[in-house]
């Protein structure tokens, strides 16, 4: 091969190579699980992710008592907002439906879930896990799910089997 | 003078009780046909030389308002039923007082589980995480650098119009009241794929979490079908940054699913194997049949329709001409056509679409009607490109019952009294 065809075919390389180095944007920064740990508060179905902790429905009332019930109610019965308790078979056919914990939702992990995150409502994430645990307690057993002196923890918690449990099916329809 | 412009061509029928062509609207010229509209009216009065055509106005300002002789265009704000829940609730798009496709920002309607978080930019954080590759946190300033992307969706909560849902017609309710809960944006942001690909999707991921930094850390899962396909982060809201009520400084778009999936104030999405099975998609937004089952998951709005003009508030004066107005939107496509009735449904006519008709954007459509002075019964029927038609109300029950109360979008009417006021009437 020439010098001259050698200059050339090193150009053409260089030419054809020279895209390959403009890389898509990449501005993320790395992060390690533990770093993100304060964030990551989601608990699923399965309860991966349950915290250390427990407590049973005598210390959940203490709880609900000074931090739910002027908006769920005595004993979660509702009013002025959602009501947590009863509602058994008003699912039916021909029902005004009663969506309540112990009728409508289908696991309990989303109790601990939704707990930690939201409420309550004026301090969210302010419970410690304890007091989750005992409050998810409190309304199960308020809603005959779990004994009065069944304690919850991670464990426990992703075992209990909602009534609801089976009451969901897909949406029929995607067109696309 | 003989004020009688009987020179102008007629307006050919289409349907029953009054409704014209719609090509009044296709082709901006009169047809000649069978009906006379017979316009007439007395002499104008003699023109008044006003105050502002002789002074100068003021000067000019940083951020516009609209005039402020449109004070009443402003949204129906529901009260908190709870003052210690305040911020839980929803304020409502005024349709029947706006006009085009477009939603102002300022009157985009408002929906939180917890009021509206006063997030500072440079404090708030993206964190993409779970089953990826590389976990990564994105700051505001990251998210702007990458190369954007601008669509126009409706955005529509999944609760709207299920004032439709009880059993008896409210006659009071207005479109902002039954409709409100619908909007139309300009939405700029970076494709959620472009993030997820470089996290690194890692082949057992099938759902994301889609979680917000408002205090109810409001949280829905979604397939990653959806995230790679049109999923946005969204940093601009008809051009300027998306409104703090609208999920500033960042948030979802998930265009044509149902509004809270658009997660606002997006702090977290997390890939997961399955759904997490929050509250939100499980105890709320899922859709309780006639039976004791319930669909979940429901993901699209489906194709729905409604008319803005006339509507309740909005006085006929007098038997003639009179345009109907309104929009038209699915959460699967684009709109292929809608139908208008005067009759309760017994004809249809087909409506003018007009300007931008958009997959997932509402395309607002126009009809023609020589209003008798008699009772009529005012319906629209939207038909989507993948042949979805919007149900009769009938139809609608049958197959759901009305215990649902999320994605309602049966065929709504509005009646029409021999004064010309509207109502809220089932039909």
């Amino acid at each position: 091969m020439s010098m001259l065809k050698q200059i050339t075919l090193c150009a053409a390389l260089v030419v054809v190579a020279a895209p390959a180095l403009a890389q898509a944007p990449q501005f993320g920064q790395p992060i390690s699980p533990a770093d993100l740990a304060p964030w990551d508060i989601s608990i699923g179905p399965d309860g991966v992710g349950l915290p250390a902790g427990s407590g049973t429905p005598a210390q959940g009332a203490t709880v609900f008592a000074a931090k739910c019930q002027a908006c769920h109610g005595e004993k979660g019965a509702g009013g002025p907002n959602d009501r947590l308790v009863g509602g058994k078979g008003s699912l039916a056919a021909g029902q005004a439906p009663v969506k309540t914990v112990g009728s409508y939702w289908p696991y309990a992990t989303t109790l601990f879930d939704y707990i930690r995150r939201a409420m309550p409502f004026v301090d969210s994430k302010s419970l410690t896990s304890d007091e989750i645990y005992a409050v998810s307690a409190y309304i199960l057993n308020l809603n005959g799910i779990i004994g009065e002196s069944d304690a919850m923890d991670a464990q426990s918690l992703a075992k209990v089997r909602m009534p609801n449990r089976d009451g969901f099916i897909p949406f029929p329809r995607y067109p696309r | 003078m003989n004020d009688k412009r009987n020179d102008l061509p007629s307006l050919e029928p289409a349907a029953g009780n009054g409704l014209l062509n719609r090509r009044i609207f296709l082709e901006g010229a009169l047809l000649a046909g069978a009906t006379t509209a017979g316009l007439s009216a007395a002499a104008a009065d003699p023109l008044p030389v006003a105050p502002w055509m002789k002074k100068p106005g003021p000067h000019f300002a940083p951020y516009g308002m609209p005039s402020s002789f449109e004070s009443k265009v402003v949204r129906a704000v529901t009260p908190p039923n709870n003052p210690l829940t305040a911020g839980v609730g929803s304020s409502r798009t005024p349709h029947h007082l706006l006009e085009g496709m477009m939603t102002p920002s300022g009157l985009h309607f408002e929906r939180s589980h917890s009021g509206i978080p006063d997030i500072d930019p440079e404090q708030h954080r993206l964190v993409i995480h779970g089953l990826v590759k590389r976990p990564l946190v994105f700051t505001l300033e990251a998210l702007s650098r990458y190369p954007m992307t601008s669509r126009i969706a409706f955005v529509e909560c999944a609760g709207n119009s299920g004032a439709l849902n009880a059993p008896q017609a409210a006659p009071r309710l207005d479109v902002a009241a039954i409709h409100g809960l619908l909007s139309c944006s300009e939405w700029t942001g970076v494709k959620l794929s472009t993030l997820l690909d470089e996290a690194g999707v890692e082949p057992a991921a099938r759902w994301l979490l889609a979680e917000g930094a408002d205090s109810s850390g409001m949280s829905r899962s979604f397939p990653i079908a959806k995230a790679m396909d049109d999923a946005m982060i969204c940093l601009y809201q008809n051009g300027e940054r998306v409104r703090p009520s609208n999920g500033y400084p960042v948030r979802l778009l998930l265009p044509g699913f149902e509004g809270n999936m658009n997660v606002k104030w997006l702090r977290r999405l997390k890939l997961t194997a399955e759904p997490t099975m929050t509250k939100d998609e499980t105890s709320k937004y899922t859709i309780l049949l006639k039976d004791e089952k319930a669909w979940q998951f429901a993901f699209p709005l489906e194709v729905k329709s409604m008319i803005t003009r006339p509507s309740p508030g909005l006085l006929l004066k007098g038997p003639g001409f009179y345009e109907i107005s309104g929009l038209a939107w699915s959460g699967n496509g684009g709109i292929r056509q809608v139908e208008v009735s005067t009759d309760g449904g017994k004809s249809w006519a087909l409506a003018a679409l007009s300007g931008p008709n958009l997959p997932k954007a509402p395309v607002r459509f126009r009809a023609a009607w020589q209003w008798n002075g008699g009772p009529a019964t005012l319906q629209s029927r939207a038909t989507d490109d993948t042949g979805m038609v919007q149900p009769s109300r009938a139809a609608f029950i049958a197959e759901r019952g009305l215990r649902g109360n999320y994605h309602f979008n049966a065929i709504a009417s509005w009646g029409i009294n021999e004064k010309g006021e509207a109502s809220n009437v089932y039909a």
